[in-house]
């Protein structure tokens, strides 16, 4: 037994994990005051109560709310501290209470606060990372806008400036954030019913900050944190398991594109050059309100680039703005992008005398950040003929109300110029009304045709001569061209506005569908429930009916799930699917290559290659989709790609782990049977060579002592080999029950009989409850269940102390209750004993034995329809090993006599 | 008397060899034999007044050695097994094996039992008499006493106790006791026998909880034992 100590000791490992455990942070994120981040850290504190946590509340702000303050109502609350601020009493989170309390989960508001001066800490956040290296697990909340990163460019946007702020270490550090997310229309109602605190600052710098494009802005920064921060654990994650992949070092490069068909170029570009720098980097598309008027193709062209640059790795953005550049400085600026990439675009020579090219312009403001501009690689290339503009057919229910509009409007002024006499400025005003109208409701073309309208009823009712189109007053012709002048102007400004307006509602739509995609996606742990998650989706967001397809073992692609279910493919589409997986392109109805299959097949690919093929099949019989619907598919199909990706890959890690645990678990278990079986041979070889050789130089009694060691090594090494071979049994699934009616007081006798030698130096108590019932069971197996379970005792207690054999009945179980009066088992690990392998730690002395004998028990009771437990000791003093068997109805014995 | 011939069939070296030290030194007679096919040579041509047979043999499975060996001879048989083979047991002891011997074993527990089996073959006709400490069983005469005070038992209880009694200190498995208390209808019904093993033991021993008479053997049957030699 002296190589003890050279063996890998599992409790050792144990007491190091334990020794490393921190507390983890969990962050709830919002974008605004009112989005419900406490209420929601409430429920979560409640949740993880009810499975047990010990969690008391550190300090919560109620502001009144009633939903708030009922949450609060049955969680304990560590009573805070009053502290004396220049003659006011302020109230602060005990820390101090906290640490004293120990409970496992700690619920803090407000993770940005500043503690009163004179506090252990000047901020809050400082006291949660106490508590966290304390071994508490924390929840807390924080808004977008105190991050300290964010703070100027959300001071700019909502013109207040957030004095609290928090490092973005802390947010980075978390172990884990969930955003609180509510619409900004929802929370301005909650605004309007007064359910928002807003403090005692000044209501409207607060009512600027509550306007829907402030909250639209902070949303997207939040809802880009958490984002960014999914990214970010995932790369942890993989880095932390070997997981080869680029990793972002500092650099951070983002590259403009548009339309032109050498973007794609550029694309590749910038991928290089992010992969030399093992940049992250971004794709950016800045979408001005000229950007509305691309055609389809050009549509079609920029979302593929843009797919084209996510599957290389990047972040593909597209981002409202007026001028370009501008919009691309405060883009870079906003994602601490160290180099921008543009290309170089031929420009006619007029257009280059009348403004800056964009290059110059950006060059000007870009700051510290790098410009690289590559040229235009398509140059030389001959474009290809420009696509004549798809022409739309023109609606003529714009211009007919315009005209209306017009009619209308000519009424009223010729009412009013009954009123005044020289009224025409007053009416030039009326006219312009319409015109903004007609530019609000209808767009550019019905605007001008408006404004001509207009300037011609002006002209004919209203302009001495009246009712004709001649005007005497020369001063009216410079009025009537004023006039007209204005209200082109005026029309195509509003237009413009309604055009920005038009494209920040569809970017909304747009982002709120991938949004509510990829929150339902995120939550999919198994392949088959993701896969059953993206056709439903795609399904109904697209009303159209989806299959999946996925390579099988074999690597031919079959369909894994559909919406509505279906599984019959045809051969055509077959081999539509296979050519769409095999060259990462559309394929079957609607696209170039075998359009004739039912369905459009697309891949789902990320960057390590295709992951599945997707086919839809749409209502209507013409195009499988319309071009809008295609670049909706492509965005969801990006984003099922990625989760389906990621559930692979958590999968394969998954899979990774168990083959890691059951390789260690080989190793403890030759480390041990090897043990097991040497130590005693040890022994008995010692033994008898000493017996042969030295035999006449030996006393009689160092005779007797080799020889009892020879007989007890035996009988061990003899236990040891059957513990070995029932568990052999146990898992090649070769145990066979042979039931007889018995009693457990019979198999209590037996086990005596036949072990009752192990115990000789323990005392031992039987307590038998008379009248209990009979059972069938395998007398030989329960019987190695209960020596087990005695060799277990005897082990683990002190040699000269009480063990207790007690059988009763419970309900429909007779239950027999080994108890010893040894170290005991720590509460936590009493469920681990039953586990092969396991060894409870030892305490002053080392045990031999494999650890393999309650897990035998386990797998003895449990084929017989039994349970078997571990629990303290009477008083919490030693073990309580117990086992419950259930009781059949026994046949009814022949008449007797 | 001559000391008795044991013919020990095993084909492990190891331990032919310590069984012949074992019983030459308790005053037997020792044959050896390491397959079925030299067994049965041997016990044709040696006749020996028992056989210590392993199940394991490297020509023919041990049971068919018993088969054929009881199809012309009475000679006493202990079978040498591991545990975890109860099922090979029953079936050995129901073909007419007199007793088994757990491998690994001690001395004591083996020399026990050839000396049981070498009893009943000597004896012309059952002992109906067992008499250990302060029991007293006649089954001849049906009657049964616990220090002196007489028991009344059912004549069931007489039945399955005569059966014991009849083979004391041999193993019976349940099917052998069933056989010869119920006959053949009833041989699988094991529950009878648990009830009426109950009653006898509330009756004869003192402490029916931990019998020391009436013993169980796991899985295969029932013993009576005098205390001496449980």
């Amino acid at each position: 037994m002296q190589d003890e100590d050279a063996r890998p000791a599992p409790e050792a490992l144990l007491a190091e994990a334990a020794a490393e455990r921190r507390g983890k942070l969990k962050v709830f994120l919002g974008a605004a005051p009112g989005v419900g981040k406490t209420y929601a850290m409430l429920e979560a504190g409640h949740a993880r109560r009810r499975d047990g946590v010990d969690v008391v509340v550190g300090v919560v702000e109620t502001h009144g709310r009633r939903e708030t303050l009922a949450q609060l109502a049955d969680l304990e609350v560590v009573a805070r501290r009053q502290v004396d601020y220049r003659g006011r009493m302020m109230d602060e989170m005990d820390l101090d209470a906290v640490l004293a309390r120990r409970p496992q989960l700690v619920l803090v508001d407000e993770l940005a606060h500043t503690n009163v001066p004179g506090s252990r800490h000047p901020k809050r956040y400082q006291d949660v990372q106490e508590l966290i290296a304390a071994g508490i697990d924390v929840y807390t909340t924080v808004n977008i806008q105190h991050l300290e990163s964010l703070n100027d460019i959300i001071a700019q946007i909502t013109r207040i400036r957030v004095r609290e702020t928090l490092p973005d270490s802390v947010l980075e550090k978390a172990d884990q954030i969930e955003l609180v997310d509510l619409t900004p229309e929802d929370l301005l109602k909650r605004l309007r019913e007064g359910k928002v605190y807003l403090g005692d600052q000044a209501s409207r710098a607060v009512r600027h900050f509550f306007s829907p494009g402030n909250l639209t802005a902070l949303r997207e920064l939040a809802l880009r944190q958490a984002a960014a921060r999914v990214d970010d654990q995932m790369v942890h994650y993989m880095r932390a398991h070997a997981i080869a992949g680029p990793w972002p070092v500092g650099e951070r490069l983002m590259v403009c594109v548009g339309p032109s068909p050498s973007s794609a170029r550029l694309i590749r570009a910038a991928a290089r050059i992010a992969e030399r720098l093992h940049a992250r980097w971004f794709a950016v598309h800045i979408e001005t309100p000229g950007s509305e008027r691309m055609d389809d193709a050009a549509r079609d062209r920029l979302a593929e680039t843009l797919r084209l640059a996510e599957q290389l790795g990047a972040e593909a953005l597209s981002l409202p703005g007026t001028d370009a550049a501008e919009a691309l400085v405060a883009a870079a600026a906003e994602r601490n992008v160290t180099r921008i990439v543009i290309g170089q675009s031929q420009r006619s020579r007029w257009k280059a005398l009348i403004s800056a090219s964009p290059v110059s312009r950006l060059l000007r403001i870009a700051g510290p950040i790098e410009i690289h501009v590559l040229p235009d690689l398509e140059a030389s290339e001959k474009p290809a003929a420009p696509k004549p503009r798809e022409r739309r057919a023109i609606d003529p229910r714009p211009y007919a109300w315009s005209a209306l509009m017009v009619a209308g409007v000519t009424g009223a002024a010729h009412l009013a110029s009954g009123v005044s006499e020289n009224s025409n400025s007053i009416l030039s005003l009326v006219f312009i009304a319409a015109v903004i109208a007609a530019a609000l409701n209808f767009g550019l073309l019905p605007s001008l045709a408006t404004a001509v309208l207009a300037t011609l009823a002006f002209n004919f009712f209203f302009m001495p001569p009246l009712y004709r189109f001649t005007v005497a007053d020369p001063a009216n012709i410079v009025t009537l061209f004023v006039f007209l002048g204005v209200a082109v102007l005026l029309s195509g400004l509003a237009a413009r506005s309604r055009l920005l307006a038009e494209t920040a509602r569809k970017r909304e739509a747009a982002a709120s569908a991938l949004y509510s995609f990829a929150r339902k996606l995120a939550g999919v742990r198994a392949l088959d429930d993701l896969l059953w998650a993206v056709v439903y989706q795609l399904a109904m967001m697209l009303k159209v009916k989806v299959v999946i397809l996925l390579p099988d073992e074999t690597g031919s692609l079959t369909i894994r799930s559909g919406y509505p279910p279906d599984d019959h493919l045809t051969e055509a589409e077959r081999a539509a699917a296979q050519w769409s997986w095999d060259h990462g392109r559309p394929a079957g109805k609607g696209a170039d290559t075998l359009p004739g299959a039912e369905r459009l097949f697309l891949p789902l690919q990320t960057a390590s290659g295709p992951v599945a093929v997707i086919g839809i099949e749409g209502e209507e019989s013409g195009r499988a989709l319309s071009a809008d619907m295609r670049r909706l598919v492509d965005a969801l199909c990006d984003q099922a790609a990625v989760a389906i990706e990621r559930v692979a890959l958590v999968d394969e890690l998954d899979e990774a782990s168990v083959k890691a645990q059951s390789e260690h678990l080989r190793s403890l278990l030759f480390a041990s049977i090897s043990h097991d079986l040497r130590t005693p041979l040890a022994s008995i070889l010692a033994a008898a060579t000493t017996l042969r050789r030295d035999h006449d130089k030996l006393e009689p009694l160092v005779r007797d002592e080799l020889l009892a060691t020879v007989e007890e090594e035996g009988e061990r090494l003899n236990r040891f080999v059957g513990n070995l071979l029932d568990m052999t049994r146990l898992e090649a699934g070769v145990l066979e029950l042979k039931r007889d009616w018995t009693s457990m007081a019979d198999v209590v006798g037996t086990a005596f009989r036949r072990a009752g030698q192990i115990l000789r130096h323990h005392k031992v108590a039987i307590d038998i409850e008379p009248g209990l019932p009979p059972l069938r069971l395998d007398h030989a197996l329960i019987e190695q269940v209960l020596i087990n379970l005695l060799d277990n005792a005897r082990k683990y207690s002190p040699e000269g102390s009480l063990i207790t054999v007690a059988v009763t009945r419970a309900g429909d179980f007779v239950e027999t209750a080994v108890t010893d009066q040894g170290s005991g088992i720590p509460e936590g690990e009493r469920d681990l004993v039953f586990d092969k392998f396991y060894r409870a730690r030892a305490g002053d002395r080392q045990v031999a034995g494999t650890g393999l004998g309650l897990a035998i028990c386990k797998g003895f009771v449990e084929a017989h329809g039994g349970r078997i437990e571990a629990l303290a000791g009477p008083g919490g003093v030693g073990t309580r090993l117990c086992f419950a068997l259930p009781i059949e109805p026994l046949a009814e014995a022949p008449a007797d006599d | 008397m001559t000391e008795p011939t044991v013919l020990v069939v095993d084909d492990e070296v190891p331990i032919r060899r310590t069984l012949r030290t074992v019983l030459e030194t308790h005053g037997y007679r020792v044959l050896e034999a390491a397959t079925a096919a030299d067994a049965l040579r041997r016990l044709g041509a040696e006749r020996p007044d028992l056989v210590l047979l392993d199940l394991g043999l490297p020509d023919r499975d041990g049971i068919e050695v018993l088969r054929e060996l009881r199809a012309w001879s009475a000679v006493p048989v202990v079978i040498l097994s591991a545990r975890g083979d109860e099922a090979a047991k029953v079936k050995a002891l129901d073909l007419g094996a007199d007793d088994y011997v757990i491998k690994p074993f001690g001395t004591g527990e083996l020399l026990a039992r050839l000396r049981t089996a070498l009893r009943h073959r000597a004896q012309s006709a059952p002992e109906p008499v067992f008499e250990s400490e302060n029991l007293r069983i006649d089954a001849a005469a049906r009657t049964a006493t616990v220090n002196g005070q007489a028991v009344k038992l059912s004549r069931r209880e007489w039945d399955v106790l005569r059966v014991l009694v009849m083979d004391a200190g041999k193993v019976l498995t349940h099917r052998q006791i069933l056989l010869k208390v119920w006959g053949p209808a009833q041989e699988e019904q094991t529950q009878y026998l648990w009830v009426y093993i109950g009653h006898l033991r509330d009756k004869l021993e003192p402490d029916p909880a931990r019998p020391r008479y009436i013993l169980t053997e796991p899985g295969i049957g029932y013993r009576l034992v005098r205390a001496e030699e449980g």
